[in-house]
């Protein structure tokens, strides 16, 4: 039963091979579906360019019908995946920060290591620009530290937050998603072309 | 004839079910998700370890990440970046979409560009430790598997990009 590394089904060593395998696979996708482009990209928020909603989207409803759905069968144990942790005030505040992030420059890091990989120059200053974030957080880490570690309520999901069943709200998650896709659809065919 | 964009990309519901495919196996293999700002991370530690060991075991946000005989950039998402890398630049190569430029549009200079990608990045690289996470580790592979963390982060990244789109509308249409 999965996960197969947890479970130590596969020996830990492979774990490494994987990591570059998975990632291989990651960067290939995101190439492929117009991740690299800046222009791309940020056409999800003027309108013009919805690949950014359709994709993410799509992936979040497969990942998560699948495994809701193997925990369901018994192939995987979902007590033992990671949960990303809720910290209230740093997923607003940081979430908030890097949408500015995201809209004034383009990408977020996944999509800005794709672009660095086929040689887009204003992907390495951004990449460039990621770690000076980082390096100011960590300097002064002790002024962001009260929303860094407070307001912590567990590695919860959906299913207690909202006290819903997780299979009701993938299902509502799911209309909401199909809701969208025809939404952004209309919306395109209003806005004012952009080409890149 | 008619104008079209001079790339064509996959269709985007084709790239969004295999990325989904993507993340359920790596939950079903390793437990945990997809990254990319953890390696930029490690990075930043690796660097500041090197340059100062003294300073960076002092700081209370690079120690937690050093560990004696073990490199920080020994780690899954340094590895996984480093794929991330090698499958971006195969795609982009077959694809015959590899150059080195600055992508811009045609109405601000190339300089505009660059200012404003650096200083997307630093913001982007200070919210992603803040929410101990980026687009992908935090939002992405936290949707998957129902994360409220993961939701709040996916929901205050796209809501305040569309609340200040407008103020950077120059730089993209």
């Amino acid at each position: 039963m999965g996960p197969l590394i947890p479970n130590d089904l596969i020996p830990f060593e492979w774990n490494l091979v994987i990591a570059i395998i998975i990632g291989i696979a990651f960067g290939y996708i995101l190439e492929s579906s117009g991740f690299s482009s800046s222009r791309k990209l940020a056409g999800v928020f003027y309108g013009y360019d919805f690949a950014v909603l359709k994709v993410f989207f799509t992936a979040a409803l497969v990942s998560v019908i699948g495994i809701f759905y193997m925990d369901y069968l018994g192939y995987v144990d979902f007590s033992m995946l990671y949960v990303h942790p809720f910290y209230l005030w740093g997923a607003l505040i940081g979430g908030a920060i890097m949408g500015v992030g995201f809209v004034a420059g383009g990408f977020c890091p996944g999509t800005s290591l794709c672009a660095v990989a086929i040689g887009k120059i204003d992907a390495m200053i951004y990449v460039i620009g990621i770690m000076i974030g980082v390096f100011i957080f960590s300097e002064f880490y002790s002024f962001f530290e009260p929303i860094y570690d407070g307001y912590f309520y567990g590695n919860i999901t959906l299913t207690e937050s909202l006290n819903i069943s997780p299979y009701w709200f993938i299902l509502f998650f799911t209309i909401f998603g199909i809701i969208a896709f025809a939404l952004s659809d209309m919306v395109r065919k209003k806005v004012k072309k952009v080409f890149y | 004839m008619k104008i079209q964009n001079k790339h064509t990309y996959w269709n985007p519901y084709f790239g969004g079910f295999l990325l989904g495919l993507l993340i359920l196996f790596t939950f079903y293999i390793t437990g945990r998700g997809l990254g990319a700002s953890g390696a930029m991370k490690s990075s930043v530690v690796s660097i500041v370890d090197t340059v100062s060991p003294e300073h960076a075991k002092n700081n209370a946000y690079y120690s937690k990440f050093i560990e004696e005989d073990k490199s920080s950039l020994n780690n899954w998402l340094v590895l996984e970046t480093l794929g991330i890398l090698i499958g971006a630049f195969v795609s982009g190569g077959l694809a015959g979409r590899i150059s080195l430029k600055v992508q811009h549009s045609p109405k601000i200079t190339s300089k505009r560009r660059l200012i404003f990608a650096l200083i997307g990045g630093v913001l982007f690289g200070l919210g992603a430790q803040i929410a101990r996470g980026c687009t992908s580790g935090a939002a992405l592979s936290g949707m998957a598997v129902l994360s409220t963390g993961g939701f709040v982060t996916m929901l205050a990244i796209f809501g305040t990009g569309y609340l200040v789109a407008y103020f950077f509308r120059k730089n993209w249409i």
